[in-house]
This record gives C-alpha cells, structure tokens and sequence, in this order.
C-alpha cells in the first residue's frame, strides 16, 4: 500500500467518524428525550435495514427534522403486489395509503394497519406490535448496497479478466492488487481445504462470497451508514448457500460420515448403542455448521459497528474537552481495528465454507481428518 | 431465585474468551518452536478460535 | 434468539439470495473463469518455460561435455600423432646412421684396396726403376770393370752374394 492510499484510508476514517458523529449530535439536539437515549435509538436505527437511503440529518431551529438523502421502493406483498416510494412515510411520520390499504413504517418494519395507524402489541411482553407484516420485499438500503457492491464487483473483475487478455497474462494497475487474493484464495483457501482435485468446482463461490463479504463489511465502515452484512438476514442467505451447496454436493463418503461414522470399526450391535447419540449429533453438527456461520458474521459486524457508534456517542456525553479527544482517538483506533476485522471476517467466513466444502467432497479414508466435523 | 440469562451468556463469554485465548498462546508458542510452519498453524488456530467464537456468540444471542 | 427472529427480514432474506446467485453466475461467467484460466495458463507456461531452461541446460551440459570428450580425443591424437613422428624421426636418423656407416666402410674398403694396389703398383714400379737402375749401374759398372778380367769375376761374386742377401 502507497502513502498516498494509507492516508485516503485515514481521512475515510476520520469523515466517517465525523459525519457519524454530525448525525448523532444532530439528533440529539431534538428536545425532550435525553441524550444516552437518543444515542441509544441512533445505534438501533442504524443497525437496521431502512426503506430510504439517508445520507444525513439535520434539525433546524423549530426543531424539524430534515433527513437528506432519496427514497427507495417498497414493494409489498399483501394479497396482490403493491409498489410505492418510500416516500410516502415520511420517515414513518406519517402512514401510507395503497390502494385501501394502511401500511405504517414502525421501528424499520412496515405493519398493515388501519386509516388511524393503530398499533397493536404483544400482552405479555408489550414491546412486539401484532399487527399484520405483510411480505416486504421492498428495495432496502441494504438491497441498493448489495447492487452497488456487485455492480462494482462485476466491473472491477471483468476490467481485470480483460486486462489479462490485452496484456498476455500480466495484472495491471489495481489487478495487482486484487491477483494476489485471488490466488490466495485459490491456493491456501480452496486448495488446501478442499484439495487439489474438486477445489475448481467450488472457486466461483468461494472467491464471489470472499470478495463480496469484504466489499460489505469495508462499505460499512464507511460514511454511507450501511451496515448489510450486520444484517442476520442477509448473514443467513449466505450460510443457506454455503449449507446447500455443501449437502448437494457431498460425496457417498461424506453422507457415509453422517449416518455410519465408525464403519467397520465395530460390529452392529455395539453401534447400535453409540448411533443413538452419535448420529443425531452429526445431524444437527450440519447445520450448527452454517448457523454458526451465519452469527458470527452477524455478531461481529454488529458488535463492531455498536463498539464504534457507542465510543462516537460518548463525544456528546462527556461534552468536555478531555471526554472529547479521548473519545475519538479510541473510536478511530476502533476503525483501524475494524479495517482489520472486515477483511478477517471475509476470510474466516470464507475459510470455513471452504472446510465444509473439503469434508463433502472427501472420497479417503477420514481417520487422518482432524475432527472439526462435529463442531 | 431465577438467575438472569445475561448471567449465563456472560459465564458463557468468560469461557469463550479463555478457549480462544489458550488457542492463541499455544499458536504463539508453536510458532516459536516451529517458525517454517508459521502459515499452516496461523489457519490452524483462526479456524479454532473461530468455531470457539461461534460458541460464544450463539450463548450471547441465547442470553 | 427473540431479537435474532424478531430482526430478520424475509423480503431481504430473498433479495440476497436472488443477487447473490446473480453476482455469482456473472462473475463467474465475465470474471473467475477468464482470470483463473489466465492465471492457469501464465503459471502453465512459467512451468513450461523452466522445464524447457533446465532441458536447455542440460543440452548444453551435454553439448559441452561431448565438445571436452572431442577435445580429449583430439589431445590423444596428436600425442600419438607426435609419438609416431618421433619414432619416424628416429628410425630414419638410426636408418641413415647406419646406412652412413655402411657407406663409409665400404668407402674406407674401397680406399684401402685401392691404397693396397697402389701401394702394390708403386712397388712394382720401384722393383722395376730399381731392376733398370741396376742393370744401367750394372752396365756402366761392367764396362769399366770389365776391362780387367780379375775384377769382373769379383765384382760379379760380389754382387751375387748381395742378391741372395736381399
């Protein structure tokens, strides 16, 4: 890495925490709610996915909120498909009204309800509304991430494929940057998992999971406020994939795993006994696998991103000069942590698909295997 | 008395942090021994420390 | 686990699978395959490239190790070559030696026979001058002599007796 880019990573970070730290400020100025509430309610709302793409806020002397940024398209599916802009709730100010139908924007998720915008909620915990959740498979913040990250993605290595047929094989500019992940990812990832017969047929995914992970988690360390891949949604489509793409392709051996573990190893009556307990165990390891997967995405973006927002949030409730500074030299040590921890991520999350896809597509002997199955 | 579950999840957490922190010595030491075999054990541990991670957030999301 | 459940969003459940499957199926297509068969293909030839440098080296161990063996024999060669001209060279000097010799003793034969018959010659000459001048002394000793018959009959026992003596 150049100075040059060392340095725009730094002024990225230091934006991103001001322009963090704007919008919280911003916020917190609104009357009545005291401030570690409001900072509180600022992290819930940005861990969450929203309908509109908010770029910052602001509130003006009458104590307005004015939210800069453009809406998005929700789409519904409430007894027949309903589209409309997100504009239409004002932030979740006010309820939309669809062809008849009441729809209210509460906490991030949209609830049918009546032309009063009544909400409903649990009795014995009171916190969850009952109200009807039509199927939403609106244009989310997240889903416009997800498009830009893989419009770029597709741009930045297809640019990069063609270099190759221009220049005989030879990178160039940011290619070389980028090759040498991919062969890292092809030959102490996929090939020494996997092994050097199967890995090909696993390395589309492989390196597009890779890649797309990093890109996710490096946009949500940036001023966008994204924060997809700290969405257990999104965390849980990818490990669905990783599950289904590890027990479609699994060998004979590997279900032979599963479901005779010992082999010849004993006669069946002694089996008999030990199957009783091992083989729903290695039943339920198949999907603990993924699952696990799927949270620890989850969690550490999430934890990452509350660490960071917290650290900025204590600026404004020390409102000193020694809270201040302090505050925001160990949230931008945090940042540099997280730089760190995006590209960690990728590559365990990576790294673990890429173990699963080892053990399905194993044809030997397993007793030389060291025994991560079970876990 | 019922015990709160943050309590179990915390408990759970300590447990998580010692398994990855003992996964991490011993890489340390191996790789003092064994400083050729640097990369193999470094892939070695992270897989470790990740499963052992899994635990740990899966008790935090149960607490 | 309530929270988990609670903040789960099916719609984007799905439009992560949908762009998913999408961003692989084009990045596959547009992106891994070209760049994983380009990389392939370079470290093919870098391989190929090094077998055919070591084949090279090789060849060229072997090109200079029949140029040494060549050099070697050559070596030999013109020892021999030089041995045997030697040899040549001496067997002709013994040749001629020899063949010098031979020629000089017969010379030295040749000379001495001839000196012999020379020598023979010149004493046949002399026996003759000598047997001329004799009977001319001889004469002209008879004629004063013999004038006087005593003295001839000495003279000629004299000289008689001296014949015998020689």
């Amino acid at each position: 890495m150049t100075y040059i880019t060392k340095f725009s990573c730094a002024v990225l970070l230091f934006i991103g925490n001001f322009a963090l730290a704007n919008d919280i400020v911003q916020h917190s100025e609104a009357p009545e709610k005291d401030t570690k509430t409001e900072i509180k309610e600022y992290i819930d709302h940005h861990l969450q996915d929203s309908h509109d793409f908010t770029l910052f806020s602001s509130t003006d002397e009458s104590g307005e909120v004015h939210h800069y940024g453009f809406p998005l398209p929700v789409i519904l599916w409430d007894g027949g498909l309903k589209v409309f802009s997100s504009s239409k709730f004002h932030h979740g100010e006010e309820l939309a009204e669809v062809d008849g139908s009441y729809y209210k924007l509460y906490h991030g998720k949209i609830y049918k309800t009546d032309s009063s915008g009544t909400i409903s909620y649990d009795e014995a915990h009171g916190e969850h509304p009952t109200n009807v959740r039509p199927l939403d498979l609106s244009i989310t913040k997240s889903v416009v991430m997800m498009l830009v990250t893989g419009l770029l993605l597709v741009w930045l290595f297809s640019s990069l494929a063609k270099s190759y047929a221009k220049n005989g094989s030879i990178p160039k500019g940011i290619g070389r940057f980028f090759e040498p992940i991919v062969l890292y990812i092809r030959d102490d990832i996929a090939i020494a998992n996997i092994g050097e017969k199967k890995y090909k047929k696993y390395m589309p995914f492989l390196l597009t999971v890779f890649f797309f992970i990093w890109f996710l988690n490096m946009f949500g360390l940036t001023p966008l406020g994204v924060n997809v891949t700290g969405n257990i949604a999104v965390t849980t489509a990818l490990a669905v994939l990783v599950f289904l793409l590890t027990n479609f392709t699994g060998t004979k051996d590997y279900w032979k795993h599963i479901f005779d573990p010992l082999g010849d190893g004993m006669p069946w009556y002694g089996k008999m006994v030990i199957y009783i307990i091992l083989v729903p165990i290695e039943i339920l390891g198949l999907f603990i696998k993924p699952f696990a997967l799927l949270i620890r995405l989850y969690a550490n973006m999430t934890a990452g991103h509350v660490v960071l927002m917290s650290l900025i949030g204590l600026i404004f409730i020390f409102k000193s000069w020694v809270g201040g500074p302090l505050s925001f030299g160990l949230s931008f040590a945090i940042s540099l942590i997280e730089v760190l921890v995006a590209l960690l991520q990728a590559y365990i999350f990576t790294m673990l698909a890429a173990l699963y896809f080892g053990f399905a597509s194993e044809e030997h002997d397993h007793d030389d295997e060291p025994e991560l199955a079970h876990l | 008395m019922e015990i709160p579950s943050v309590i179990g999840a915390g408990l759970a957490v300590i447990g998580a942090g010692i398994g990855i922190g003992m996964i991490g010595g011993k890489a340390m030491e191996a790789i003092a021994r064994q400083p050729e075999a640097y990369g193999k054990i470094q892939t070695a541990m992270l897989i470790a420390a990740a499963l052992i991670e899994g635990i740990g957030f899966a008790a935090i999301f149960a607490g | 686990m309530d929270k988990l459940v609670n903040d789960f969003s099916f719609g984007l459940f799905i439009w992560q699978i949908i762009l998913f499957l999408l961003l692989l199926f084009l990045l596959r297509k547009f992106a891994w395959r070209p760049i994983l068969n380009a990389v392939n293909q370079r470290e093919e030839g870098i391989k190929n490239a090094l077998a055919a440098a070591e084949e090279a080296k090789k060849e060229m161990q072997n090109v200079t190790a029949d140029s040494e063996k060549l050099l070697k024999e050559a070596r030999t060669e013109r020892e021999a070559m030089l041995k045997e001209a030697r040899e040549i060279k001496e067997r002709m000097i013994a040749e001629s030696k020899e063949q010098a010799k031979e020629e000089g003793d017969k010379m030295i034969k040749q000379a001495q026979a001839a000196i012999e018959s020379e020598k023979k010659a010149a004493v046949a000459d002399i026996k003759n001058q000598v047997a001329e001048l004799s009977v001319e002394i001889a004469e002209k000793v008879l004629k004063e002599q013999l004038s006087n018959k005593d003295k001839q009959l000495k003279l000629v026992e004299s000289m008689l007796g001296d014949v015998k003596l020689n």
